[in-house]
């Protein structure tokens, strides 16, 4: 028995910031001071509070501290470990009361409104022991699935529950695996899609690396409901630390006789390999990604013949994402009505978000379905730095859009957010104030599909490439009002035209910040005005002559030479020689120059 | 659109050896061009047509067909990469949070534009996707050594790259 657990956050993000160095600092400080056989220093998964990362949780008292260097760790091991001490200087400062006294996490703003379910283990058990791993509950619910369960048992419970994809489309989980169960064949497959394409999502890695058992566990009951006996993994290659975990664990499973022949003895036989992607977005729609999993380009094939009937090497296949296997085991274990107490009418469970862009508390956050964009935003996410003004949220990565402020008390699910003109998407949420441009933002998600467009249908490799020249001009000053009508009939041609799910949803990004901001289109056509002052050729920098003193520093670090002036006189910028870089702006120590 | 490599192919014959040994083990293994290819450039550092045409006869298939996957996937490089790779994030999370203007700071560093290598093969300059770390954003890569919380400025830039 061990007095004290030190866990130290190993995700991408904390390891990043040197988390690993922390971790040997710890096991170095401990063993200095006698103190490995009283203190285990465990390598955990993400805590999702990213932005205070690198983080350190001590328990029993669960200590909370952020932001840790290695240089720190000698003082945190005398002081908390040696003599019972906190050292509060470190800790997170919402669990620090005014009176110097320690208040648990769940208390903090933060952790308060979350709900845990998909990342449940996340943080708190050592991903690399599968032996922690069933100290939580786990591979009970596959022993129960097994043992007093029939496949239609399953699939039932997993219809019940109401549990809807967390990749994208929110497609009812049980009702894919009763689709794949009724199609007879002498091999099927279970694939899950850990290829997070969906830039700012960052949830099915940290499952990965923080509890990468509970995806193999929660496909073996998968493929003992369809009745598959091989599943595949695919992973983004960017991933290493995820693909390292998963590795462990398939080989760790493999050792104990949850993967392989006669699992558990009840004859139930069910294997699973990784295969690495290499990079492609449309790799995340499911008959892509199969094409990919043979070796192949990534190209979506027409639907039907759906993956339940004919997909991995044309045979019945389903395929779900990690969040979604995330919440099998649990559903299982508990049933359908305890699933489906949480959330709202349509959409039930929790749901991750990453959250990220202009907010304080960037990480993962998990909370029940029907929870607001402002409890997350304002709540959990600390607000936005420097006091700016919330402008609009993105959501659904490339194939969503953009919620504005207006509608910040929208209660978040599938339904609402499809409503409002976005979608949930894989759970990426990016928080903008008022210095994101909305039109440059939309462009910038167009430009990465028409990057990642596969080329096969040319609604989507042609339209996109269109629509994106049409935002060109729109942001470099040379539209017209009848460009925003080309705009909305080329983007409903695009969405009704295209073979797969990235065309489909390729011109959301435009047709959402045209909905809900058109004055800021309408800005920079008819104003040739970017408000936020992020479209380059929109922009004018000026010297205001009260405030130049005329150090001339800016004239020096002008690379076109475009500013004049003698010594002690105010400057001019010649705007038709102006380039726009802003270097005059950044050196300015008398905030004389501005843009707009 | 990838860049194609006008260097002459220089790869040696333990490389070879190297790379053959995978193909002869892996041959009949379902789907095995991706595996190949990444086993490939790992050994390679890229794929020039040489090493596609080695893949194409050892696993069988059309060299159309090797090609189509490498120019396919954006892991796969037809031109080779400096010793140190640099890459900026381009995530949403970092783009909103100014990984523009880093990728900017480092073009006018390195001299070199995004996608490029330098001619002494010292650092080459991508835009990548996603890493994931959007708790640091923006985030660039040099290596595997990441950098969060950058600001783009000119004495940072000198700094990090000064390391290497």
């Amino acid at each position: 028995m061990y007095r004290s657990h030190v866990m130290v956050c190993g995700g991408t993000g904390c390891t990043s910031s040197g988390s690993t160095a922390i971790m040997q600092a710890f096991d170095k400080e401990v063993k200095r001071n006698d103190l490995d056989s009283e203190v285990r220093v465990i390598h955990t998964g993400c805590f999702g509070l990213c932005a205070l990362g690198p983080i350190v949780v001590i328990y029993p008292e669960g200590s909370f501290y952020s932001m840790v260097k290695a240089e720190d760790v000698p003082e945190i091991v005398s002081e908390h470990l040696l003599k019972g001490r906190p050292v509060t200087r470190l800790l997170y400062d919402e669990t620090v009361n005014e009176d110097n006294t320690v208040k648990s996490l769940d208390e903090t703003s933060f952790y308060k409104k979350q709900m845990r379910i998909a990342l449940r283990n996340c943080g708190v058990i050592n991903p690399e022991n599968i032996d922690e791993y069933i100290g939580f509950d786990g591979y009970q619910a596959l022993g129960k699935a097994l043992t007093e369960m029939t496949p239609e048992q399953v699939i039932e419970t997993m219809l019940d529950s109401g549990l809807r994809g967390r990749g994208g489309a929110g497609f009812p989980t049980g009702l894919k695996w009763k689709f794949a169960a009724g199609n007879k064949a002498d091999q099927k497959y279970v694939c899950c899609n850990a290829d997070e394409g969906d830039p700012g999502a960052f949830m099915d890695r940290s499952i990965l690396e923080g509890d990468p058992h509970v995806l193999i566990e929660a496909m073996a009951i998968a493929a003992y409901a369809i009745g598959a006996t091989q599943g595949y993994v695919y992973v983004r290659a960017e991933y290493p630390i995820a693909v390292e975990r998963l590795s462990i664990a398939i080989k760790q499973a493999r050792e104990y006789g949850l993967l392989g022949n006669n699992i558990l003895d009840t004859g139930f036989s069910f294997d699973l390999d990784i295969k690495l992607g290499a990079g492609a977005f449309v790799c995340g729609e499911e008959t892509a990604l199969m094409t990919s999993i043979e070796g192949k380009r990534g190209e979506p094939r027409p639907r039907p013949p759906f993956p339940a009937v004919k997909g991995l090497f044309a045979k019945p296949t389903i395929l779900n994402n990690v969040e979604t296997y995330a919440n099998v085991p649990r559903i299982i274990l508990l049933g359908a009505d305890w699933f489906k107490g949480i959330g709202t009418e349509k959409s039930k469970g929790t749901k991750v978000f990453a959250l990220g862009g202009k907010i304080k508390n960037t990480g993962l956050v998990e909370v029940p379905m029907g929870t607001t964009l402002r409890e997350i935003v304002e709540e959990i996410g600390g607000g936005i730095p420097e006091g700016r003004p919330f402008k609009a949220a993105q959501t659904g990565g490339p194939s969503g859009g953009c919620i504005p402020a207006s509608l910040i008390d929208t209660p978040i699910d599938y339904d609402n957010l499809l409503s409002i003109g976005s979608m949930m998407g894989s759970g990426g949420l990016i928080v903008m104030d008022d210095t994101t441009c909305m039109v440059d933002i939309a462009k910038f998600f167009l430009e990465f599909t028409v990057e990642e467009s596969c080329g096969k249908c040319t609604p989507c490799r042609v339209g996109n490439k269109r629509l994106l020249e049409l935002l060109d001009k729109i942001t470099n000053g040379t539209a017209t009002m009848e460009d925003l009508d080309k705009i909305e009939e080329l983007a409903a041609f695009i969405k009704e035209n295209s073979l797969c799910g990235l065309g489909q949803t390729a011109p959301n990004p435009v047709l959402s910040t045209l909905h809900y901001f058109k004055d800021e289109y309408v800005d920079h056509i008819k104003n040739k005005h970017c408000t936020a002052g992020v479209c380059k050729a929109l922009l004018t920098y000026k010297i205001d002559p009260e405030k130049c003193i005329g150090c001339t520093l800016c004239a020096r670090v002008c690379p076109v030479s475009c500013i004049s002036g003698t010594v002690k006189q105010p400057h001019v910028i010649d705007e038709s020689q102006c380039i726009k870089c802003g270097a005059c702006m950044e050196k300015c120590k008398f905030g004389a120059i501005s843009k707009g | 659109m990838k860049v194609i490599s006008t260097v002459p192919f220089a790869g040696t014959k333990q490389q070879e050896e190297q790379l053959s040994a995978w193909l002869q083990e892996h041959r009949d293994t379902p789907g095995a061009v991706m595996p190949a290819l990444q086993h490939a450039q790992e050994i390679y550092g890229y794929l020039p047509i040489e090493v596609q045409k080695m893949v194409a006869t050892a696993l069988d298939k059309p060299l159309a067909e090797i090609y189509g996957v490498a120019t396919f996937y954006s892991q796969f490089s037809l031109s080779p990469k400096g010793k140190y790779k640099v890459s900026v994030c381009m995530g949403t999370a970092c783009y909103v949070k100014g990984s523009g203007k880093v990728l900017e700071a480092l073009e006018k560093e390195l001299n070199l534009k995004s996608g490029e290598c330098g001619e002494d093969g010292k650092f080459s300059l991508d835009a990548c996707r996603c890493i994931g770390a959007c708790g640091l954003a923006p985030v660039i890569m040099i290596n595997d050594d990441v950098y969060g919380r950058l600001t783009g400025e000119e004495k940072e830039i000198k700094d990090m790259l000064a390391k290497y």
